[in-house]
């Protein structure tokens, strides 16, 4: 799990012991000089600089990536637009990506909304089921021997492969969608929580027997808590999974979603407009992994083992 | 049948895996008293550990029986509560929560709220524990967590008080203090007490009686050594008592001349 290196906020060694000691004259009141306190500005300034240092290198990196961009779109005959041109282009899409004028005929925001309320329906039933599997998995050896093989075959399938046959199923888009989200990111979630389970430290599970706790108690107190990691590792990759799938299924299924949009616009020659999904689908996938590490930082807070 | 507060009997353990067998323990019997406090020493790999187990109810006898005031020991019970050698406190859980856990658990029915809560401070006052309540166990040092972990036994308030090498990951002044610290609650509380250990000292220092295991396969108990001292015993005062150093040869000499490790581990 990356951590972002922080420094910590405590009162800073190098705080300059003031020069004003320096003796002026020998006979002179000395003056005690005011011990200056690590002033709010210097804390300020040093939070500004751990920020920079995070911020700075990837703003860069961008900064140059969009020149050579620019520079070798700026040709005439480029088959992509430049990023002058997309902004151009796309002008009305990146001000107002909340306009609905009916149909597929809406902005970005809804677009991006209604792909992530199908991720946040189908993530959320393979959580649940995932974990329950996993759980199961984990625990049983006769249920491992028989599951775990069946699932090592099916994960392997690429998520679209099952479009078609849950469309047959389902006979609607909306519920493909989330079952295809549901079948890809289940597996990671499944596969990382019976690692968990099964690597329950037999010290804990001593404890458990000595303090005689019942099958509720074990399950909650002791092997959830435990698994976390393992389980928040298989939820983060679950989710990055999710969305990848999402823009593909839409793709196929129509309707409002970001998928759709891409795939409208490819249709129309609108290839700005498909870049400017692009960035968002990427910002938004990275917010996506970001907020489940975070949960997972909050929740598993003092799970390590030491 | 004897009339031993903890009396293990005829006990016999082998593993087996695949075709072979391994015989671990052979005929280890053993009665304690009441509140009497005994020390398993032997070498690495003598089954001691398994003993202990044994006892606990986490390992099940080939043969053999294992009684406790009374009743056949069959499963693990918060009547013989294990310190374990590597603490095992459960990480997510602070200090409080870590001994509140076992005393919710044994006295959840016959204790109301308020004097469980009393229960776990004074258990965690007798480790001397009170100051780091809200901390994790990643955030206290090894004695700290040992403590915590005896604390927690304690707080089951154990018919007999299993010890699996408490004192073994810790440095020799943490292990000195600690020595120490139980010896005192002993003192207090009167438990009966049994302690796996390979160190000498700490055997004969805390000990009633030393048993000692010959090395394995199929070990049992070599010898029986009463520890004749009287208590309160002073570590600094027994270095040079003639009845320490006797002791302290007698377990030297079983363990180095007479059953010496051959294959060392």
């Amino acid at each position: 799990m990356q951590t972002i290196a922080r420094k910590p906020v405590t009162a800073p060694m190098d705080a300059e012991v003031p020069a004003t000691q320096a003796p002026r004259s020998k006979a002179a009141v000395l003056t005690l000089p005011v011990p200056r306190r690590p002033a709010a500005s210097g804390r300020l300034a040093r939070a500004v600089r751990d920020i920079a240092t995070v911020t700075l290198p990837p703003l860069l990196t961008l900064a140059i990536l969009v020149a050579v961009w620019e520079m070798l779109c700026s040709t005439p005959g480029a088959s992509l637009p430049a990023p002058s041109a997309i902004i151009e282009n796309s002008w009305q899409l990146i001000v107002d990506p909340f306009f609905d004028s009916g149909g597929t005929n809406k902005g970005l925001f809804w677009h991006l909304l209604a792909s992530l309320q199908r991720v946040a329906l189908g993530y959320t039933i393979a959580v649940v089921v995932g974990v329950a599997l996993g759980t199961l998995v984990g625990q049983s050896v006769w249920a491992m021997r028989g599951l775990d093989p069946l699932f090592q075959v099916l994960r392997t399938v690429p998520p679209l492969a099952w479009l078609p046959l849950s469309l047959a199923a389902f006979r609607d888009g909306q519920p493909s969608a989330i079952f295809v989200i549901f079948i890809t990111s289940v597996w990671p979630i499944i596969i990382n929580t019976a690692v968990g389970i099964r690597n329950i430290p037999a010290d804990y599970q001593n404890v458990a027997r000595v303090l005689r706790l019942n099958a509720g108690e074990y399950f909650f107190k002791i092997m959830i808590p435990s698994a976390a990691p393992y389980i928040f590792t298989g939820l983060r990759i679950g989710i990055g999974l999710s969305w990848l799938a999402i823009v593909a299924a839409e793709m196929l299924i129509g309707g409002v979603g970001i998928g759709f949009f891409i795939w409208d616009a490819w249709n129309s020659s609108l290839i700005s407009d498909i870049i400017l999904a692009l960035i968002y689908v990427g910002l938004i996938g990275f917010m996506l992994d970001r907020l489940v590490a975070l949960l997972a930082r909050g929740v598993t807070r003092g799970t390590a083992n030491t | 049948m004897s009339h031993a507060y903890l009396s293990i009997e005829q006990v016999d353990k082998s593993f087996r895996r695949g075709g072979t067998t391994t015989e671990v323990l052979r005929k280890v019997s053993l009665e304690v008293d009441k509140g009497e406090y005994i020390s398993i020493i032997g070498h690495s790999g003598c089954g001691k550990s398994t003993l202990l187990n044994i006892v606990a109810g986490l390992t099940d006898a080939t043969s053999g029986a294992v009684l406790l005031d009374g009743k056949l020991v069959d499963q693990p019970g918060p009547d013989r509560a294990v310190v374990f050698q590597n603490h095992s406190l459960l990480p997510w859980l602070t200090v409080y929560e870590n001994v509140q856990l076992a005393v919710n658990k044994v006295f959840g029915k016959t204790k109301s709220a308020g004097e469980r809560h009393d229960w776990t401070m004074r258990n965690l006052e007798l480790v001397q524990m009170q100051h780091a309540l809200d901390k994790r166990p990643a955030e206290i040092s090894g004695g700290m967590k040992q403590r915590v972990g005896i604390a927690r036994a304690l707080a089951m308030e154990p018919k007999v008080l299993l010890l699996d090498e408490p004192f073994g990951a810790l440095d020799a002044l943490t292990r000195a203090h600690l020595q120490d610290q139980v010896m005192q609650i002993h003192a207090e509380l009167g438990n009966t007490v049994l302690m796996i250990t390979h160190d000498v000292d700490e055997a004969v220092l805390l000990s009633d009686r030393i048993v000692m295991m010959t090395n394995g396969p199929a070990a049992r108990i070599g010898e029986i050594c009463e520890v004749p001292l009287p208590r309160p015993r002073q570590r600094i005062a027994l270095v040079a008592d003639p009845t320490y150093l006797e002791c302290r040869s007698t377990v030297l000499r079983f363990l180095y001349e007479r059953h010496r490790l051959v294959a060392a581990a």
